[in-house]
């Protein structure tokens, strides 16, 4: 499959050409964009060093995959609502999110120290299940389609979440209903250890799209002007009444699957070194640099302005405390808690508290990025 | 005030509570045009329009977890799965989201929603028509479990269910859907948007269904008259009189009651159609011993299905705890 195919934006600055930038999107709006990326990659990369010194657990890693998550989240309206999977762990920060409820969250802390309300950020909760948040964004886009409201929806997954049946259920229900909901997929090729292959046997994801009735966009998900473009689309025929899109953002897992995943048992890790001249951020960095609205001393503020963003996230975590066994039962129940509850934490308070332990700290994945080392107590 | 079945209780409900608020919404297979297979949403559609009661595709886990995004959104929706064995494809939702999103959401976004499911064997019905799932059901924490058993509690306690801030599994005893009638009265109990009512209070307590002092039976559902027959046919036989207790709430279980009827009457028993093993007879019989165990005269008895899958219907009345076999489970607990 040639990258020839999807649609594509931005090139590599090499044999594929760059294409006009879609309307809508200005210098300022561009840099934005970017300024985005470099937010991601910059957390991504922290949380790697964060896991590996037992600071946060297992870290489920997005490297390469930035733009498909910056690309679509940037051609949302603000009321739109969006839903992540654990790829997409840290997209709230786009949207306000502190950092460190984000790393709270790997660091295994509930409460408000790890989760957050949704509707303060049109935000799902991080899904870790697969598929099984696409029936949600049908389902808010469906209400807001009964309220009159012109909210639409937006939910990522990957390759692998298009064999369960929810994928099937939240595709189906969107285009009966005609909700304005846009189904993004990031198919990098690998679900931990399986290829695509071994999860579809049609040549693309675009194509379920048919068995809808609704579009099926195929698109470069190394290019976030792509991600970009066929999301605005998308989202505008939705709004327009003519329902759901499917998109395929295709691309290659280019890291590890998470922090504890070892890719050199199952996979010829010399292919992941094929695409890497195609990764989002470089790419896109070098796409405005060839438009001369970026040059390095922009650069290295925007990356200067994200480490420090991240850093000031990562004192955020340290500085919360590892939460009280009442977080269990917090908010189980919205009505009162039921009188299991009040027992429990009789007997849980009757006995004394182990301290935090700490994650485990994993053995170091033998490609996780070009990460700097993390100074002990940043 | 009018004299109605249990479906006819529940239809009222439905329409009391759609007429009430607009963020009442039903999903269901079959329950617009149709009605519902048991016509419980009869009418519904004509009053409220195809936006409100909505035929959706075959799919349980479709419409329970599109009515999570309804939910996160501001409508209220109402769920009927069609048949109690239908609801497995939809556990997932109802587990891994349904039940867990209030806690999830530091109590901001719980997916306030009823999932009402007619449960139950004994109207020789075709195989995963006759289930009674609610032990699956009572063990995710973050749900509400309830089983009304009169027309009466029947609308009060689903009006109270479409009010509550956590999401509601609302068993049905299709069983007893059309087996007497009862006064339900016509006052709207309460607003719709608070949960102060009175028969919020329906959703957490047991009721008295008989009145009796030496052996005490907890039932819930299509069990409860069977229970209270039973009860009637050892009065005639002098073995004794039998307190008949309608669990109403499944999840929380009504601890008080269960203690207090059991100190009371010394000797307890419990009947459910689910298969035994890990049924709620286990937990109640296992409460009751926990706390009661001093003020017992003999250990808890049970009277339920078997570990089987539901049979097929011509057994169904071998597996279904019957007036005789609740007769003599009674007589075990009343002579040890």
């Amino acid at each position: 499959m040639g990258l020839s195919e999807p649609l594509r934006i931005i090139g590599d600055g090499g044999d594929l050409p760059d294409c006009q930038v879609p309307d809508g999107l200005g210098e300022k709006e561009l840099l934005e964009l970017y300024r985005w990326l470099i937010i991601l990659r910059t957390f991504d990369e922290r949380a790697v060093m964060l896991q590996r010194q037992g600071r946060v657990g297992t870290y489920p890693l997005y490297w390469g995959e930035e733009g498909t998550t910056a690309g679509a989240l940037y051609a949302c309206e603000d009321s739109d609502w969006v839903f992540p999977s654990y790829r997409q762990n840290s997209v709230g920060i786009l949207r306000g999110l502190p950092v460190a409820t984000v790393l709270g969250w790997v660091r295994g802390y509930g409460g408000p120290a790890g989760f957050y309300n949704p509707r303060d950020y049109r935000l799902g909760p991080i899904c870790v299940p697969i598929a099984t948040h696409l029936p949600h964004a049908t389902g808010v886009a469906w209400a807001a389609k009964i309220k009159g409201d012109r909210t639409a929806s937006l939910a990522w997954f990957g390759d692998g979440a298009t064999s369960e049946g929810d994928f099937h259920e939240g595709l189906n229900f969107a285009s009966v209903f005609r909700t304005a909901t846009v189904f993004f997929c990031t198919n990098n090729q690998w679900a931990i250890s399986t290829p695509v292959t071994r999860q579809m046997a049609t040549r693309t994801v675009a194509e379920k799209a048919a068995a809808y009735g609704i579009p099926g966009i195929r698109i470069d998900g190394f290019d976030p002007l792509a991600c970009w473009k066929a999301t605005k689309d998308a989202l505008e025929r939705g709004r327009n009444d003519e329902g759901p899109t499917l998109i395929e953002a295709f691309c290659y897992r280019l890291k590890p699957h998470g922090t504890a995943d070892d890719p050199s048992l199952y996979r010829d890790e010399t292919e992941a070194q094929k695409w890497m001249h195609l990764e989002p951020v470089a790419r896109m960095g070098g796409f405005l640099r060839r438009l001369s609205i970026l040059d390095d001393d922009q650069d290295d503020e925007l990356r200067r302005e994200a480490k420090e963003m991240i850093a000031e996230g990562v004192r955020g975590l340290e500085s919360v405390e590892q939460p009280g066994p009442e977080v269990m039962f917090d908010h189980v129940y919205a009505s009162d808690n039921p009188w299991t509850f009040i027992e429990g934490l009789e007997e849980v308070n009757s006995v004394a508290r182990k301290p935090e332990v700490a994650p485990p700290q994993g053995p170091t994945p033998p490609s996780t990025g070009d990460a700097e080392p993390l100074p002990e107590g940043e | 005030m009018a004299e109605l079945t249990m479906v006819e209780s529940l239809n009222k409900a439905l329409h009391e509570a759609f007429s009430t608020d607009e963020r009442v919404v039903l999903l269901g297979e079959d329950v617009a045009k149709t009605g519902g297979v048991f016509r419980v949403t009869a009418g519904l559609l004509n009053e409220y329009g195809g936006e409100r009661v909505i035929d959706t595709p075959l799919s349980e886990a479709g419409i329970v977890g599109s009515a999570v995004g309804l939910s996160l959104y501001g409508l209220l929706p109402v769920v009927e799965i069609q048949f109690d064995g239908f609801v497995y494809p939809a556990l997932e939702q109802i587990i891994v989201h349904v039940a867990r999103y209030g806690w999830r959401t530091n109590g901001e976004c719980p997916a306030n929603m009823v999932i009402r499911i007619p449960f139950g064997g004994g109207v020789r019905a075709p195989e995963l028509h006759s289930d009674s799932p609610e032990a699956l059901l009572v063990h995710t924490p973050g749900l509400k479990v309830v089983c009304p058993t009169t027309p009466s509690d029947a609308r009060a306690m689903l009006l109270a269910a479409i009010a509550h801030p956590d999401p509601v599994i609302f068993m049905e005893p299709k069983r007893i859907y059309r087996a007497g009638r009862q006064e339900v009265p016509d006052d709207m109990p309460f607003d719709l948007t608070t949960t102060n009512g009175a028969a919020s209070s329906l959703l957490s307590t047991a009721r008295v269904a008989r009145t009796g002092d030496d052996l005490v039976i907890f039932a819930y559902g299509a069990t409860v008259p069977l229970s209270a027959e039973a009860a009637d046919k050892l009065q005639a036989d002098g073995r004794g009189s039998a307190r008949v207790i309608d669990l109403r709430s499944l999840y929380p279980l009504d601890v008080d009651a269960i203690v207090k009827h059991s100190v009371e009457c010394g000797r307890a028993m419990v009947v459910h159609e689910a298969p035994r093993t890990a049924g709620l007879g286990a937990e109640v019989s296992s409460l009751i011993h926990e706390r009661a165990m001093l003020d017992l005269e003999a250990p808890v008895g049970r009277v339920t299905g078997f570990d089987v899958p539901f049979p097929q219907f011509a057994n169904e009345d071998d597996y279904l705890p019957s007036v005789e076999r609740i007769t003599r489970g009674a007589e075990k607990v009343l002579d040890f």
